[in-house]
C-alpha cells in the first residue's frame, strides 16, 4: 500500500530531521578547524593546529580520561544491577512488583537536577566526600534504568516456550539460561550497556552536584563555555567523539535496530 | 581617607550584626576558626591545589610556571558570583576546595560561617610591599587575624559598543533607557540592586541613599522598581564571563553592565567595545584569596599566596583582567610590559580613584544611621528572583 | 505449565547440583537473590535521598550563616505558593516541557513511520544509527552550536539575510530555548515511537486493508493507537527533561526563569537547601501524575 505522493512526502521529512538533526553537529565540526579564536560566522578560515593544541592541553586529556573511566565502571555496575532486575521482575510474579517496576523507573522520568540535589544532601548529611565514586553513584543511579528497560523489554519479547522445549529436553536451569536466554538477550544487554555509556559520558546535571573538584569532559566543556576562552578546543575533542563512536554506533543499530516486523506473531 | 569610614562602618557591621540576626551571636564572638593557629613554616607541595576564583583569575601565563616550580597542579573552577563562591565552599571548602578568591561581601559570609581559617602573612614576603590599605583590611582582617591575602581590586565597568555609542556614554542611564531595548545586558546577581541603588542616589536625591548596601524599605522599594522598570529592556542577563562575551562578539547586545576582563578578552578577539565608568561611579570588589578550613592541600596553597602576591604576577593579573594590584612593586613592572598601563590602572593614585568606588559587601539590617530597619541581603536574593519573572 | 516445575537435576556432582537446581526451582528465592542487589541500591540511596530532600523542604536556613536549621516550619512552600513569580515560573516552565513535548511527537513521528515500516533493513539501520549519534555530541556542544546559528551574526540571519529576508532576533529568548530543547531530545522521541512502530504486526495492516481500509484510515485506527504507548513512552523523557533542565535556558534563554533555574540557583548560589527541595517538590509532583497517566496508556511496556 504505498501511495506515490505520501512516499515523496514522507521521504522529504525524513530529509529535513536529518538535517535538523546533522547541521549543529556540522557547525561543531566546522568551527573545529576556525582560524579565528572566536565563534563568529560566517568562518574566516581554516587551520588545524587547534587539534595540535588539544591534543597537548593536559586538562581536556585527564578530563576525558575521567569521564571514561567513569562511563566504564557506570556501565558495568549498571550492566549487573539492571539485567539482575529485569529477570527478577520478568520471570515471576509477586506482590509489589508493579511498585518495583514504578520504582526503576524513577531516575529517569524525573529531572536530573533533582537526583543531584538529593544526592547531594544525601552525601552531605553522611559526610561522605565528593569523588569520582559519588559521580559513579549517581550515574549509576538512572544507567541501571536504561539497561533494566532495554533487557526486561527483550526479555518480554522472549517467547516462553523455547525455555520450556530447552528444559524438556533436559537442560538444566543454568544450561538453559547460558545457551538460550543469554543469545537472545544478548544485543539487548548490548544496547544497554551502550545507551548507558553514552548517558553516563555526556552527563552534566547530576554530575554538577556529586562531583567535587573533578573534572569530566562535560564539566569541563561547561567551563570552557562560561570561560569563553577555549572554545576550539571544545570543538575539536567533541568532533574526537564523535569520530570514535560512529563505528560503534553503526554496530549497536545494526544489532539492535529492528528485529523484522514479520518476525512477530500477531498474537502475543 | 575614605578607607578608614569603610573600615569603621564593617566594624560597627561586624559588631552590630550579632544583634540583628535572631539566631547567630555569630559576628559578636570571634570567628569560629579564630583560634587555629596558621603554621609556622610551609612544607612540601601536596602536588596538587584546588581553586575557586573569577573567571580569569587563573591563567596559563602564571599558571604554568607556578605548577612546574612548586609541583602543584592546579584544578580551578570558575564562579560567577559571590553567593556561588559561598556556597562551593560550604563545610569549610567540602574537603575539596583550598582556596577561593574571594571579594569583600563574601569574605565576612565566609569567615564568620567558618569556612576559611586564619594565614600567617610572615609566609607571604610580598605582604610588606602592599598598599597600606590592603594589608590588614576590614574584610580580611579580624582583630589582627588575618583569614586571607589580598589580591586585586577593581571596578564593575560599563561595557558598550563602540559602533552603536561614537561617543562614550557618560551615565548609567544608558542601560535603563528604552532607546536600547532588546539591547541590554545586566549580571544575573542580586547585588545589581546596588547598582541601581548607586543611580537612584544621584538621579534621585530625595531618596537620600547613602549607602548602596544598607537600603532602608523605601529606598530598596525604589531600586526594585528600577529595575522591574528595566526587565523588558534586558536581552538575557550573564552569570558568567563567557555569556556577555559571546551577547557582545555576536552583537545581540550592545551595552551593558561588565568586569574589566570583558573588555580585554573582547579587545583581543577584535570586537569593536570599550568600557568607561559613567558620572554616578561605580560599584567594585575587592578580592582576597582565602584559605579554606578544611583545605586538603595548605603547603600548595601557601606557595599559589606567594607566587601571586609578586609584582611579576600582579602585573601580570592586572593587565590580564584589566583591575589594580595591592603590590605597591607591581607598578614597574606593568609600565615595563604596557607605557601607560600603571595609570589606567590606577594602580599608582589608589586614593582618589578608590573613594569613586563602592565597594561590595554584604547588606545587613543595620543602617549607616545605626538603626535596625534596612533590608538583609537574603531578601536581596528573594527580590531579584521576583525581578528577574 | 510454568519451567519451574519441570526442572530435574542431574545427577553429576551432588551438593553443587542440589543448590543450583534450588536456585531454578524455588521461583522466589530466585527473585529475591536477583532482586536484593539492585533493589538495595535504589532503596538505600536513591529512596533515601529523596526522601532526605522531602524531609529538607521543611526545614529553613539560618540567612546569615546559609546552615540549614532543622526547626520545622512550612515557610518554603508557603513562600512557593504566596509569591506569583514562583506561579508563574512554574507555569512557564509545564508549559514549555508540553509544547516542546507535542513539537517532538509531531517532528518524531512521521520520521519514526518511514524507518519502521517504510525503509529498507539497511536504510533502517543507517537512520537508527543517525539518531543515536547525536547523543554522543556533547549536549553542551550542541547547545553552543545552536548559540551560534541564532545569535544575531550567526548562521540563521546570515542565510535569511543573503536571500533579502530581515534578521529574526531569536537568540535570548524562549522561542531559542523551545528550539533547543526540541532539538536536543529528539532522539529520545524518536527511539521509543520506532520501536513501538517496529513491533506493529504487518498482519494487522494487511487485515485492515482486506477489510477496506484506506491508508490514511489505518494509520488513524490501527498504527496510531497502537504506537501511542512508544510515543507516551518518548514523552516521558521529554517533558521531564525540559521540566528540570537548567542549562540551556541560561545559555540561550533571555534570563526568565524556569523551574530549573530557580532550583539551581537556590541551591548553588543562595546556599538555600531547604527551598531548593521545597521547589523540587513541584516537578517531582507533576511527574508522579505523568507517570500515572502514562502508565494507563500503556507507556510503561513500551519504554
Amino acid at each position: 500500500m504505498t501511495d506515490r505522493w505520501s512516499r515523496i512526502a514522507l521521504r522529504l521529512w525524513v530529509a529535513l530531521v536529518l538535517l535538523f538533526l546533522f547541521i549543529p553537529m556540522a557547525i561543531i565540526f566546522l568551527f573545529a578547524f576556525n582560524s579565528s579564536k572566536i565563534e563568529a560566522w560566517p568562518i574566516e578560515g581554516l587551520t588545524l593546529t587547534w587539534i595540535k593544541v588539544t591534543i597537548n592541553d593536559a586538562e581536556v586529556v585527564s578530563a576525558l580520561r575521567l569521564s571514561v573511566e567513569v562511563a566504564l565502571t557506570t556501565t558495568a555496575l549498571a550492566l549487573m544491577l539492571g539485567s539482575c532486575a529485569a529477570f527478577a521482575i520478568r520471570r515471576t510474579t509477586f506482590f509489589g512488583r508493579d511498585a518495583v517496576n514504578f520504582l526503576f523507573v524513577l531516575p529517569l522520568a524525573l529531572p536530573g537536577i533533582i537526583t543531584g540535589v538529593a544526592l547531594h544532601s544525601f552525601f552531605g548529611y553522611g559526610g561522605i566526600l565528593l569523588s569520582i565514586w559519588t559521580i559513579i553513584v549517581g550515574h549509576t543511579t538512572f544507567c541501571i534504568v536504561v539497561v533494566y528497560n532495554n533487557v526486561l523489554a527483550r526479555l518480554r519479547r522472549t517467547q516462553g516456550s523455547l525455555l520450556e522445549a530447552a528444559m524438556d529436553l533436559g537442560a538444566s536451569g543454568f544450561q538453559t539460561f547460558r545457551d538460550i536466554t543469554l543469545p537472545l538477550i544478548s544485543t539487548s544487554i548490548i544496547a544497554g550497556a551502550m545507551l548507558a555509556f553514552a548517558l553516563s559520558f555526556d552527563e552534566i546535571i547530576v554530575t554538577t552536584f556529586t562531583a567535587g573538584a573533578q573534572n569530566t569532559l562535560p564539566i569541563w566543556i561547561f567551563a570552557q563555555i562560561r570561560n569563553g576562552q577555549r572554545l576550539p578546543e571544545v570543538n575539536v575533542v567533541v568532533s574526537f567523539v564523535i569520530l570514535v563512536t560512529i563505528i560503534p554506533v553503526l554496530i549497536a543499530a545494526r544489532l539492535t535496530g529492528g528485529s523484522g516486523t514479520s518476525r512477530v506473531p500477531a498474537a502475543r | 581617607m575614605k578607607f578608614g569610614a569603610l573600615a569603621a562602618v564593617a566594624m560597627l557591621a561586624i559588631t552590630a550584626c550579632g544583634s540583628s540576626t535572631s539566631n547567630t551571636g555569630s559576628t559578636q564572638q570571634p570567628p569560629p576558626t579564630a583560634n587555629m593557629k596558621p603554621p609556622t613554616s610551609i612544607g612540601a607541595g601536596e602536588g596538587a591545589l584546588n581553586l575557586i576564583d573569577w573567571g580569569g583569575y587563573v591563567q596559563s601565563l602564571w599558571q604554568k610556571p607556578f605548577e612546574q616550580q612548586t609541583g602543584c597542579k592546579i584544578t580551578y573552577k570558575d564562579a560567577g558570583s559571590s553567593d556561588e563562591m559561598v556556597s562551593l565552599m560550604a563545610g569549610g571548602g567540602g574537603g575539596q576546595w583550598d582556596m577561593v578568591s574571594a571579594s569583600g561581601d563574601a569574605d565576612l559570609r565566609l569567615i564568620y560561617i567558618g569556612d576559611v581559617k586564619p594565614m600567617n602573612m610572615e609566609l607571604i614576603p610580598d605582604w610588606q610591599n602592599f598598599q597600606p590599605n590592603f594589608k590588614n583590611p576590614p574584610f580580611n582582617t579580624i582583630n589582627g587575624i588575618h583569614y586571607g591575602v589580598s589580591l586585586q581590586w577593581g571596578p564593575n565597568t560599563l561595557l558598550y559598543n563602540t559602533k552603536k555609542f561614537v561617543n562614550p556614554p557618560t551615565s548609567w542611564g544608558v542601560i535603563y533607557d528604552p532607546q536600547y531595548s532588546g539591547l541590554i545586558t545586566i549580571p544575573d546577581n542580586p547585588i545589581q540592586i546596588a547598582d541601581a541603588a548607586l543611580y537612584l542616589s544621584k538621579t534621585k536625591p530625595s531618596l537620600k541613599i547613602t549607602d548602596p548596601y544598607e537600603l532602608t524599605q523605601s529606598q530598596f522599594d525604589a531600586a526594585i522598581a528600577l529595575l522591574k522598570k528595566q526587565r523588558p529592556l534586558v536581552r538575557t542577563f550573564w552569570a558568567a564571563v563567557g555569556d556577555e562575551e559571546t551577547a557582545f562578539k555576536s552583537g545581540d547586545v550592545v551595552v551593558g553592565a561588565a568586569w574589566p576582563i570583558m573588555t580585554t578578552d573582547l579587545k583581543a578577539a577584535g570586537a569593536p567595545v570599550n568600557d568607561t565608568i559613567p558620572s554616578e561611579g561605580a560599584t567594585g570588589w575587592a578580592d582576597t584569596w582565602l584559605l579554606a578550613t578544611k583545605a586538603p592541600h595548605p603547603n600548595c596553597a601557601y606557595l599559589w599566596a606567594k607566587w601571586v602576591s609578586t609584582p611579576t604576577v600582579q602585573a601580570q593579573q592586572a593587565l590580564s583582567y584589566g583591575e589594580t594590584p595591592v603590590n605597591m612593586k607591581a607598578c614597574a613592572v606593568m609600565e615595563a610590559s604596557s607605557a601607560g598601563s600603571c595609570a589606567a590602572f590606577h594602580a599608582d593614585a589608589p586614593g582618589a580613584y578608590f573613594d569613586t568606588i563602592k565597594f561590595w559587601k554584604t547588606p545587613i539590617a543595620m543602617c549607616p544611621d545605626g538603626s535596625q530597619k534596612c533590608i538583609p541581603y537574603a531578601q536581596w536574593q528573594s527580590a531579584w528572583t521576583t525581578i528577574k519573572g | 505449565m510454568t519451567v519451574e516445575a519441570v526442572g530435574r537435576p542431574r545427577p553429576k556432582r551432588g551438593g553443587a547440583v542440589a543448590s543450583r537446581s534450588i536456585f531454578w526451582r524455588i521461583p522466589w528465592l530466585r527473585t529475591a537473590i536477583l532482586l536484593a542487589p539492585p533493589l538495595t541500591w535504589f532503596v538505600a540511596i536513591y529512596l533515601t535521598s529523596l526522601a532526605l530532600l522531602l524531609v529538607t523542604a521543611f526545614w529553613t536556613i539560618d540567612p546569615f550563616t546559609t546552615r540549614v536549621v532543622q526547626s520545622w516550619s512550612l515557610d518554603n512552600f508557603q513562600q512557593i505558593v504566596n509569591e506569583p513569580t514562583y506561579l508563574r515560573i512554574i507555569g512557564r516552565t509545564v508549559l514549555m516541557a508540553a509544547l516542546v513535548t507535542m513539537t517532538d511527537a509531531l517532528i518524531a513521528f512521521p520520521f519514526a513511520y518511514y524507518m519502521a515500516r517504510v525503509a529498507s533493513r539497511r536504510v533502517q539501520t543507517a537512520l537508527f544509527a543517525a539518531v543515536l549519534l547525536p547523543l554522543w555530541a556533547s549536549y553542551l556542544a550542541r547547545l553552543y552550536a545552536w548559540i551560534l546559528i541564532l545569535n544575531h551574526s550567526g548562521v540563521l540571519n546570515w542565510s535569511l539575510q543573503s536571500i533579502g529576508l530581515p534578521a529574526a532576533n531569536v537568540a535570548y529568548s524562549d522561542v531559542a530555548v523551545w528550539i533547543v530543547f526540541s532539538y536536543i531530545w529528539l532522539p529520545f522521541m524518536i527511539i521509543p515511537a520506532y520501536a513501538a512502530l517496529e513491533r506493529i504486526p504487518d498482519s494487522l495492516l494487511e487485515a485492515a486493508a482486506d477489510l477496506g481500509a484506506r491508508r490514511w484510515r489505518t494509520v488513524r485506527d490501527v498504527v496510531l493507537p497502537l504506537a501511542l504507548p512508544g510515543v507516551v513512552a518518548g514523552s516521558i523523557f521529554t517533558f521531564s527533561l525540559t521540566l528540570g533542565d537548567y542549562i540551556t535556558p541560561v545559555l540561550i534563554g533571555g534570563g526568565t526563569s524556569f523551574i530549573g533555574n530557580v532550583v539551581y540557583s537556590s541551591i548553588g548560589i543562595a546556599n538555600n537547601v531547604p527551598f531548593a527541595a521545597a521547589l523540587a517538590m513541584v516537578p517531582i509532583a507533576i511527574m508522579a501524575l505523568y507517570l500515572i497517566g502514562a502508565k494507563r496508556l500503556g507507556a510503561f511496556e513500551a519504554l
